[in-house]
């Protein structure tokens, strides 16, 4: 019995790799298993660093999934006619082991920080001010251009009316749809109204929770046009799965159509409801 | 200890009076009692966890279809289907269950209760009243949980994390009305069960050792129970305080966590000052150490049997202790890794990535020494030792899917996606469960005096491994995919309309995998009345509570156990015999002459 418990433990790494070989070939019943199309100038640094730690970890994965295997094979009681190797360890080998996965994870900690410091720390910049240097506290940001608050169960949408400034009486707004130029630096502010939501672009590989009572900013840079997914990924109330909205990218001069379009339907609106 | 206190449980239960009877059963103050009373009242709620369980896997395999049988049963209103408040009640009712009534109870309660006093060597707990009232805290908490079922909303819905605003507001979600008050009672009875188990072991272990049973001749599930408990100790009070900050936001009209400007289903909530990731911190300071309060005492178990099956010593017991220790310690500042999209300065991130990185190094170490212990062993693969090896499988799986969360730009794109679930249903399942099962084969002969049956042991294992992969595997792929956690019917989503096949897949093994756990329930229950009958020792083990009879009787030990090795000197030259237990004296030494303590095989 001891061989069949051993093969069978051999093939956790054997299907597991094979699985995720699959997915990545987009081969048979895995065809779109693998990570949705990135449509953001920012979003292959995470797919290459999702796959950099996929790489690492299916090294030690394999490695140690055989290691058992073997073992297990090998020392087998009915096949192993060796006496027990009496030991209670070995100092040179806890060191070894301890030492190289430190190494490797502290690695893999500073090698993200970048990815992570333009994901959501070094918001886009207009100009780097008078002393021509980011990071100062002369910068001048990019405003947003369009703001998102999350309301069960659906995505307020609201942009900028012709003064530019979000918040004033000339505002556009819209639900559930949000329309965005291609290849332009996207900053939107993003909040809440009730409770925790969480705006999710799987293409644009953006996510941030929105904290009611909070404003924050997410940027991104779509490049390529189409018609996106807009998730809600945090829970929040019974009909979180239908808070479902999408993101249309086009070009600059589409946008402006359908901005100029929804100015003037709402202005409709407006002087017909007087 | 006087002879005149060991005796049996059963021999004496035929003359019992009722006040007897009640005393030595219900209200026992015996840690045996206390112990089997958690193992049986948490494999119940695993039944109902796992139904429950059943029921998420329904919807998301077949999205609002009637569900046979039971459906027009439970929910004759909606003409047989799951509604979406349903279905969050589901996965946050799932959640609880498992967590605060399975894992946490059946390792500390269960297993602490049942081995700590053996194996180190004592007569019962410190505190043996203080031990019954931590069982008797958790029926409140089972009361409070199970009737939020048949509360408005069927149950708390707001997630097992139980996020505020939509926690704190009556208004917020269906289930967020009377059931969830009730669900905050509940957790915080079990935080008080918790809190005087732990404080209980702490004194046992430190204070009531055998002569010669040093700290660093703890086997090494002593050890895990031991940092549990003080993980407990130290995190609890944070739990026990952010409940009542919710519960007095939501009775009292506080407003810890709700900030000002609040409109919730129209209603102006006239709330403010306050701030919901308060919540997520405080909750997260107890419910990441609680975490590793789930796997610690398992990795402890699974050492031992490991050991004792490999017929070999534990490969670097220090460093095992160590890393327990380690994990136990960074525990403590690496909560934020849950908050890295949540709106927590994005600084914090990058402090929390590095220190919960640096926690994925004494899990390393300890897989490389379970490797290292069976390693040149002569191993057989009896079943708890085949659970043993798929908790070390599994855990690699597990600890490996970790880094990916851990990495901060990664976790923008997977976080609350179902690469978390297959990451926690890996270490927690494919951990934590299956070392549980391990441990249950592994001590029942201890606990009954009887074995359970091997090959059907066999085929439960065999089925629950392969199933449990069959589940848990393929959520990975869903995860890359981007496929969202907690939402009742994905597949209107452009993005994750074709994943609809792969989770019916993995419906059907999580089926298998319930269906094949009535397989243990037989032999479990088979086994308590007409398994084989076995001596004390039946594994060959080397550890204290295998001095003891089976099943000890009060006071456990009939003579006075002297410890004068480490729990691990198998295959020793020093003597012939494959295990050198603990309270053999050695050869050039022969005992003082103690009750039956050369040989307690021949008293018994």
């Amino acid at each position: 019995m001891g061989r069949l418990w051993s093969l069978l433990f051999l093939l956790v790494p054997v299907l597991g790799t094979l699985v995720f070989v699959l997915a990545m070939a987009d081969i048979g019943p895995l065809y779109k298993h693998w990570l949705p199309l990135n449509a953001n100038s920012h979003g292959g640094i995470i797919d290459s660093l999702f796959l950099f730690i996929l790489g690492l970890t299916g090294v030690i994965f394999v490695g140690t999934g055989v290691a058992l295997f073997w073992f297990m094979w090998k020392y087998d009681e009915q096949r192993n006619r060796e006496p027990v190797k009496f030991s209670h360890g070995s100092h040179t080998l806890e060191v070894v082991w301890s030492i190289l996965p430190a190494a490797t994870l502290v690695f893999i900690a500073i090698f993200q920080m970048d990815a992570w410091a333009n994901a959501k720390m070094k918001r886009p910049l207009v100009s780097p001010g008078a002393d021509g240097v980011e990071g100062t506290l002369d910068d001048i940001f990019q405003p947003p251009l369009v703001e998102v608050v999350g309301r069960q169960f659906e995505w307020r949408i609201r942009y900028a009316g012709k003064d530019g400034v979000i918040g004033t009486e000339d505002d556009v707004h819209t639900v559930n749809t949000l329309f965005l130029p291609v290849n332009e630096e996207i900053v939107i502010e993003v909040t809440s109204m009730d409770v925790l939501h969480s705006f999710f672009l799987p293409n644009m590989r953006v996510k941030q929770d929105l904290v009611p009572g909070m404003k924050q900013l997410v940027w991104f840079k779509p490049v390529k046009t189409g018609v996106f997914d807009l998730v809600c990924a945090e829970l929040c109330g019974w009909g979180h799965y239908k808070m479902r909205g999408r993101m249309i990218v086009g070009t600059r001069a589409e946008f402006d159509e359908w901005l100029e379009d929804l100015r003037q339907q709402q202005n409709q609106t407006i002087l017909t409801s007087r | 200890m006087s002879t005149t206190t060991v005796g049996s449980h059963g021999a004496a239960g035929a003359q019992m009076s009722v006040s007897q009877f009640i005393d030595t059963y219900v209200f026992s103050r015996d840690h045996k009692i206390i112990g089997l009373q958690f193992l049986f009242s948490t494999l119940l709620w695993f039944l109902v966890g796992g139904l429950l369980a059943l029921g998420i896997r329904w919807q998301l395999a077949w999205p609002w279809s009637d569900m046979p049988v039971i459906g027009r049963m439970l929910f004759h209103t909606e003409g047989g289907q799951i509604a979406p408040e349903f279905y969050t009640m589901l996965f946050t009712m799932h959640a609880t269950v498992m967590i605060f009534f399975v894992i946490i109870p059946i390792l500390a309660g269960a297993f602490g209760n049942y081995l700590i006093p053996l194996m180190i060597g004592a007569d019962d707990m410190a505190f043996p009243t203080l031990n019954m009232l931590s069982y008797w805290f958790m029926w409140p908490a089972f009361i409070c949980i199970g009737s939020s079922f048949f509360l408005p909303g069927n149950g708390a819905a707001s997630g097992w994390t139980s996020y505020p605003p939509l926690s704190a507001v009556w208004e917020a979600a269906p289930g967020s009305g009377m059931a969830q008050t009730m669900w905050l009672l509940g957790i915080t009875f079990v935080g008080v069960s918790s809190m005087m188990g732990s404080v209980n072991y702490m004194t046992t272990i430190i204070q009531m050792r055998a002569p010669g049973m040093t700290m660093f001749r703890l086997p090494l599930t002593i050890w895990g129970m031991f940092i549990t408990a003080v993980l407990q100790a130290f995190a609890l009070p944070v739990l026990t305080a952010a409940g009542f900050m919710q519960l007095t936001d939501r009775v009292l009209g506080t407003g810890f966590f709700l900030p000002e400007g609040l409109i919730v289903n129209n209603n102006d909530m006239a709330s403010g000052g306050g701030q919901p990731l308060l919540w997520q911190h405080l909750f997260w300071f107890y419910s990441h150490p609680a975490v590793y309060i789930m796997i610690l005492p398992a990795m402890g178990m699974v050492s031992d049997i490991i050991s004792c099956f490999a017929r070999k010593p534990v490969f670097g017991y220090k460093p095992m202790v160590y890393s327990i220790s380690g994990i136990a310690g960074l525990g403590f500042i690496v909560w934020g890794h849950h908050m890295f999209v949540s709106g927590m300065n994005p600084m914090l991130g990058m402090t929390f990535m590095v220190s919960t990185m640096m926690i994925a190094l004494p899990s390393a170490v300890k897989v490389f020494n379970w490797l290292g212990t069976i390693w040149g062993g002569k191993i057989s693969f009896t079943t708890p030792m085949l659970f043993a090896l798929s908790f070390v499988s599994m855990f690699i799986i597990g600890g490996l899917s970790g880094i990916f969360m851990a990495a901060t730009p990664v976790d923008i794109f997977i976080h609350d996606t179902y690469f978390i679930v297959a990451h926690f249903h890996y270490v927690l399942f494919g951990g934590t469960a299956m070392a549980v099962f391990g441990a249950i084969y592994f001590w029942f002969p201890k606990m009954f005096g009887r074995m359970m049956n091997e090959p059907w042991g066999q085929v439960h294992f065999f089925l629950t491994f392969v199933f449990l992969n069959g589940t848990f595997y393929l959520m990975h792929i869903l995860g890359a995919v981007g496929f969202p956690r907690r939402l009742a019917d994905p597949y209107d989503y452009q993005t994750f309309a074709h994943l609809q096949p792969m989770n019916q897949f993995i419906t059907i093994c999580a089926i298998g995998m319930v269906a094949s756990q009535f397989i243990f329930a037989v032999n479990f229950i088979y086994s308590m009345f007409y398994g084989t009958p076995c001596g004390r020792n039946p594994w060959g083990a080397n550890s204290l509570e295998w001095a003891a009879p089976s099943p000890p009787g009060h006071g456990n030990f009939d003579f006075q156990p002297i410890v004068y090795r480490g729990p691990y000197e198998y295959g020793s030259p020093e003597v012939e015999t494959e295990n050198y237990p603990q309270w053999q004296p050695p050869p050039d030494k022969p005992g003082d002459g103690g009750a039956g303590q050369d040989n307690p095989e021949k008293k018994a």
